[in-house]
């Protein structure tokens, strides 16, 4: 039984014309990043991977997640974790009602869940940000609530969209770092996608096109 | 019902509602179609034949009739979606466009009926506009003897209209309007030289049109076919074709419901044909309009259309909102002689009088708007939820069926419906009612939610499911409450749509059911305008309380979340 | 299955009585047991407050006495109940329909009888008929030359009365030539609901009664008669006064408590009602001036009786005869006379009345503005309904459909 999240001949075509084509083993701990310029279908990938392909596109290939396959299995089947460039947390819930609704119903009990609540927003050096309203935290704050959130949903692997591209310079740097420690704390596969150099590079692990080519982030 | 039947149930829900709002049409359409031809077993009519034809075509008053509908609703129409148009491309971005926007609520939930009662009073020989200005400025001690209300050509019931239709062909066009970049098409156009207005005419209306037009379309029908607000403001001599129809209707004579049903289907060809030079008129109009695109005329005289249109607006709000406030004051009124431009004295008898009726027929009022637009609110939801997880997704033509209750006349096919529902023994009952309400509420109910529902970013969906979260979890939890300002506006259009609704109460409810509507119109023909004022009031109170608390309930529950807050 | 199933005939078995629950009328008591419990469902038109209030309260009264409940179904038109009572027979609705007791009269109490859809005989059953004199009073017997036979009960009468404003008007005309002097000389200061209203087209029977040579033929079908000659001088007439009415006949009130609005704005200063007592109550009601005043025609105005009737079809059959028969008792009649409620004439024999019955009549304070019972002059009969019909066709083709 293999471990980590395995993608095999995973092909998606807009019309006849091929965006992306990947095969690729990505090890617990490890970031894989696909590099492109937008619109080069990128995001659809990781639509295809978390079992929502988008209907207009023609996506096929195996996609297994600790050696299961998970084809057939809707995204809230999957395990696997998602991050937006936007951080996408819910406007109408507190910063602790998004995190405990990530969190799973197996951890039951409101004082256990609270708890739960509390230790991610200390780990994310957010302590008692649990009643505030997400829209009056600053862009770094909200990533950070988001990637918890994600994390206590206790995911099997993670995938990344452009998740610091709305971050401004200095703020990217220590969101990227928190992002990838985390990651690799956790020992999560996990695949980036960005057209950011600086993202791949910082990811530390292997980089590829669209087309499943290793290449030099430069 | 456990999630897997609801599952299975979800991918009907187009389906069904469709049939929920077809059904009643075709069944109406057949109940009023067969007579027309002679059909009519209870009235002895087993022959199929052209009789009420030829005793339609012998009654004197047709042409006159035919030709008020049809020049009713091409002028109310026509005067509507200009001024609309005017008063978007003039002001649109300014504040006093977001203080027409902050009126718009107030001015749609004022029901046809209260709204056409209270211009009545305003511009009557004897009305408010009259007694503010005698005698001190027109001699007039005793009020002209001129035919202002039920004038002959249907003025005043055009200005009736436009004052009501303005605003909601507003309210559509600001929906559109926000799947626009507006600011940004209007700039790029004014950094050529355009004047604004211009621009707005030349680089968003070819955008808006298209998504405003059914609404458009409904108002034409709508007009050409209205019942209370020509019962109010409209000639009488004769009167337009769907009040001669419901006339017919109601005589004792009952032969004369042959002719009725051959004017009832006449009427649906007038609406037809109404519709039929409105799209040959949008043909010419987009051929004026490319020509006038390419010539680069950089837009002269803006300033007067701003205050030309600036008028309109102002008038036509006035004109509802002081028309109530007149009635209002009428329903405190003592004794109240000409030209004395307020009361004598001031009374609450009418209050104390009415007080009980009104509160009983408000809460029948309120009882059946809420089950209509529930049952609405939970069609719509399955349809657009259906879409979402099923990809069922409507074609326009599905759109366009939508609007099929809008678009036949309501005097056409309700009047057959009366037969069916007795026939079911259903007739007189609140059920009937309801249901005959969500037939005209479904489809506004459908038409405010669609575009926000399906607004709704997408990834957030995709985010909840990866956290974990089922369909109906991320419906629940996530997607309602999130949507739960546009759902609350949808649910008071439907409310406002079934507290004004006339015909279907009268003739599904067999006169048992009696509501603030069928109350105000059978009170209208009495002349009491105390009485008149009092349920008017009562009848755009309901309505209106429905838009405020669609604002103050989001408010109130968010009111700790910024992001939820109202733009502006 | 089985449980189902024996449901099913149970609720059959409740039905059944419901269904077969018509009562016969000569046994009162019979009648006072059935009706016992039920919702009378009392079809009437609700223009007028005052009325709906007399209404509200014979609802009380029977709901105590009987305890029958009665909901006012207020029509805006009469007729509309007469619709209703045809839709549900073409959809087979035999029983249990939704109208129990209508409030009509002439056109449409003949409709209904000719297309049997009323209940009865039963009007002379009631134990109150006996308070009546139909001898006297041939109104009760025949409404509008249609022989009523215990199909309808009478509950009002009325008659035709003008009233006008006497801060304006110092000599109202008092015949119908007259009328037309007056108005030409005061253009747009008299109108009358537009026909078909019931009081419009009572309007064009009176000015036809006030200036026909002969109006014997307007007795008998109008089949009968040389309808162009006889009517012949009631349209000239019209074409001389339409142009010098309110609005110059482009435009009509729409129904006759429309008038008090008109008068009160001092926009027309004569208006007709068919109610003597109309006028006290509606200054009473601050719908009227102080000044206004009521008069009657030299020679006799039309009168009527106003009548309820029984859907054949009707769910409630003996709640409907308790109420009728309330309606005839002196209470009800002697409230509905006194101007302070309605002040619509009795059709009660008061003279014959139990002297402490009899009292209750005696005690009415008519109002400033209502003539004395013998200062109402002659009462002429309705003409034979097909007249109104005809009349009201003419009418509209003559002056109701635009410029021809």
């Amino acid at each position: 039984m293999k471990s980590g999240l395995e993608m095999e001949g995973v092909t998606i075509a807009l019309e006849g014309t091929a965006l992306i084509s990947v095969t690729a083993r990505v090890p617990p701990g490890e970031i894989l990043t696909v590099m492109g310029p937008s619109g080069s279908g990128k995001s659809t990938l990781l639509s295809y991977v978390v079992g929502a392909p988008l209907p207009a596109f023609d996506a096929r290939g195996a996609v297994r997640l600790g050696g299961r396959d998970l084809s057939g299995l809707g995204p809230c089947a999957r395990g696997i974790g998602l991050i937006f460039q936007d951080d996408l947390l819910f406007p109408h819930m507190s910063v602790g009602a998004n995190l405990a609704f990530g969190l799973p119903p197996t951890i039951r009990g409101r004082g256990r869940r609270r708890e739960a609540v509390a230790a991610a927003l200390e780990d994310a050096s957010l302590a008692g940000y649990a009643r505030r309203d997400p829209a009056t935290l600053s862009g770094g704050q909200r990533a950070r609530v988001a990637l918890m959130r994600t994390l206590l949903s206790a995911p099997a692997a993670l995938l990344l969209d452009e998740p610091f591209s709305r971050l401004d310079a200095a703020l990217r740097e220590t969101v990227r770092r928190f992002t990838f420690d985390t990651i690799r704390d956790r020992g999560l596969p996990a695949v980036l996608v960005t057209h950011d150099a600086e993202d791949a590079r910082a990811a530390g692990g292997p980089v590829i096109d669209p087309f499943g080519q290793p290449m030099d982030p430069g | 019902m456990s999630g897997r039947a609801r599952a299975r149930l979800l991918p009907w829900a187009p389906a069904l509602t469709i049939a929920c709002l077809l059904g009643p049409v075709v069944a109406g359409l057949a109940g009023v179609v067969a007579p027309a031809f002679g059909w009519y077993p209870a009235l002895g009519g087993t022959e199929w034949s052209l009789a009420p034809w030829a005793a339609l075509a012998d009654w004197p008053g047709l042409r006159t009739a035919m030709r008020l509908s049809v020049v009713t609703a091409l002028a109310a129409t026509a005067i509507s979606f200009g001024a609309t148009v005017l008063i978007c491309a003039a002001w649109h971005g300014t504040r006093t466009f977001r203080a027409i926007e902050r009126l718009l609520s107030p001015l749609l939930s004022v029901p046809h009926a209260a709204a056409a009662l209270g211009l009545a009073f305003l511009i009557a020989p004897s009305g408010w506009v009259a007694r503010a200005v005698s005698p001190w400025a027109t001699g007039w001690e005793r009020p002209p003897d001129v035919l202002i209300l039920g004038d002959p050509w249907g003025l005043s019931l055009i200005a009736g209209l436009v004052a009501k239709e303005v605003p909601f062909l507003l309210l559509m066009t600001l929906a559109a309007m926000g799947q626009i970049p507006v600011r940004r098409s209007v700039l790029t156009a004014e950094t050529q030289g355009y004047g604004r207005a211009t621009a707005w005419i030349k680089t968003v209306l070819p955008r808006v049109y298209p998504q405003i037009r059914l609404p458009v379309f409904a108002v034409l029908a709508f007009s050409a076919s209205v019942v209370d607000v020509a019962l109010i403001l409209g000639p009488t001599t004769p009167a337009p074709l769907a009040v001669q129809v419901l006339d017919w209707l109601g005589d004792p004579d009952l032969s004369l419901r042959f002719r009725a049903a051959a004017g009832a289907v006449l009427q649906l060809a007038l609406v037809l044909a109404c519709l039929g030079a409105w799209w040959a008129g949008e043909r010419i109009a987009a051929r004026v309009g490319r020509a006038w695109i390419w010539s680069g005329g950089r837009g002269r005289g803006e300033p007067v259309l701003k205050v030309l249109s600036g008028a309109a607006a102002a008038l036509s709000a006035s004109a509802v909102l002081v028309g109530l406030a007149g009635l209002a004051l009428w329903s405190f009124a003592g004794f109240w002689a000409f030209p004395d431009a307020l009361p004598e004295t001031l009374s609450l008898r009418t209050w104390e009088r009415q007080g009980g009726g009104l509160l009983e027929r408000a809460g029948v009022t309120a009882g059946i708007a809420i089950a209509a637009t529930a049952i609405s609110l939970l069609l719509v939801l399955a349809c657009l939820e259906a879409e979402e997880r099923h990809g069922i997704r409507p074609g326009t033509r599905a759109l366009w069926l939508l609007y099929v209750p809008l678009i036949v006349p309501q005097a056409t096919f309700v009047t057959g419906l009366q037969t069916l529902a007795v026939a079911t023994g259903t007739g007189g009952t609140l059920a009937a009612v309801v249901a005959a309400h969500a037939v005209f509420v479904l489809p506004y109910v459908f038409l405010s939610l669609a575009d926000p529902f399906r607004a709704w970013d997408g990834r957030m969906g995709l985010v909840a499911a990866s956290l974990g979260a089922g369909p109906d979890r991320i419906l629940w939890r996530v997607r309602l409450p999130m949507l739960l300002r546009p759902v609350l506006t949808a649910a008071a259009v439907g409310i406002a749509v079934s507290v004004g609704q006339y015909l279907p109460t009268l003739l599904i409810g067999l006169g048992r059911v009696s509501t603030l509507t069928t109350e105000a119109v059978a009170l209208s023909s009495g002349g009491d305008r105390r009485l008149i004022g009092l349920y008017a009031l009562a009848q755009t109170a309901l309505p209106f309380a429905g838009f405020a608390l669609a604002i103050a309930v989001p408010n109130a529950v968010f009111r700790n979340r910024r992001a939820m807050q109202e733009a502006g | 299955m089985i449980r189902s199933r024996s449901l099913a005939v149970a609720a059959l078995a409740l039905a059944a009585p419901a269904a077969a629950q018509q009562v016969d009328p000569a046994d009162w008591d019979a009648v006072l047991a059935a009706a016992e419990g039920q919702t009378v469902y009392w079809n009437a038109w609700g223009g007028d407050p005052r009325l709906n209030d007399y209404i509200t309260w014979a609802g009380d009264r029977v709901a105590e006495e009987y305890g029958v409940e009665v909901e006012h179904v207020k029509l805006s038109d009469t007729a509309t109940a007469v619709s209703t009572v045809l839709s549900e027979r073409s959809a087979g609705q035999d029983e249990d329909g939704s109208i129990d007791l209508i409030w009509l009269n002439g056109e449409n109490f003949a409709a209904m009888k000719e297309n049997d859809l009323l209940f009865g005989p039963w009007a002379e059953d009631l134990p109150n008929w006996a308070l009546l004199d139909p001898e006297a009073n041939p109104a009760l017997t025949e409404d509008f030359t249609v022989p009523v036979e215990g199909l309808e009960a009478p509950w009002s009468m009325a008659q035709v009365v003008f009233y006008y404003d006497s801060a304006r008007v110092d000599e109202p005309p008092t015949t119908i030539p007259a009328l037309l002097d007056w108005t030409e000389e005061n253009p747009g200061r008299f109108g009358f609901p537009q026909p078909p209203d019931f009081l419009g087209s009572t309007f064009l029977k009176q000015a036809l009664l006030g200036l026909a040579e002969d109006t014997g033929p307007l007795y008998a079908p109008v089949d009968e008669a040389d309808y162009e000659a006889v009517t012949a001088p009631l349209w000239t007439y019209m074409e001389a006064l339409t142009p010098v009415l309110w609005r110059q006949g482009q435009a009509y009130p729409q129904s006759g408590p429309a008038q008090h609005q008109l008068v009160a704005d001092g926009e027309i200063d004569i208006a007709i009602s068919f109610n003597p007592g109309e006028a006290s109550a509606a200054i009473a009601n601050f719908e009227l001036p102080e000044s206004v005043r009521t008069f009657v025609l030299d020679g006799g105005t039309l009168g009527n009786a106003s009548f309820v009737a029984i859907p054949y079809n009707a769910s409630a059959t003996a709640g409907a005869m308790v109420v009728a028969n309330f309606l005839l008792s002196a209470e009800a009649q002697a409230r509905k006379q006194d101007p302070a409620h309605l002040g619509v004439p009795t059709v009660l024999d008061v003279a014959d009345l139990p002297e402490e019955d009899r009292a209750l009549f005696e005690e009415i304070e008519l109002g400033v503005a209502t003539l004395a019972p013998e200062e109402l002059g002659e009462t002429l009969p309705e003409p034979h309904p097909s007249w109104m019909e005809r009349i009201e066709e003419d009418w509209e083709r003559r002056f109701g459909t635009g410029t021809p």
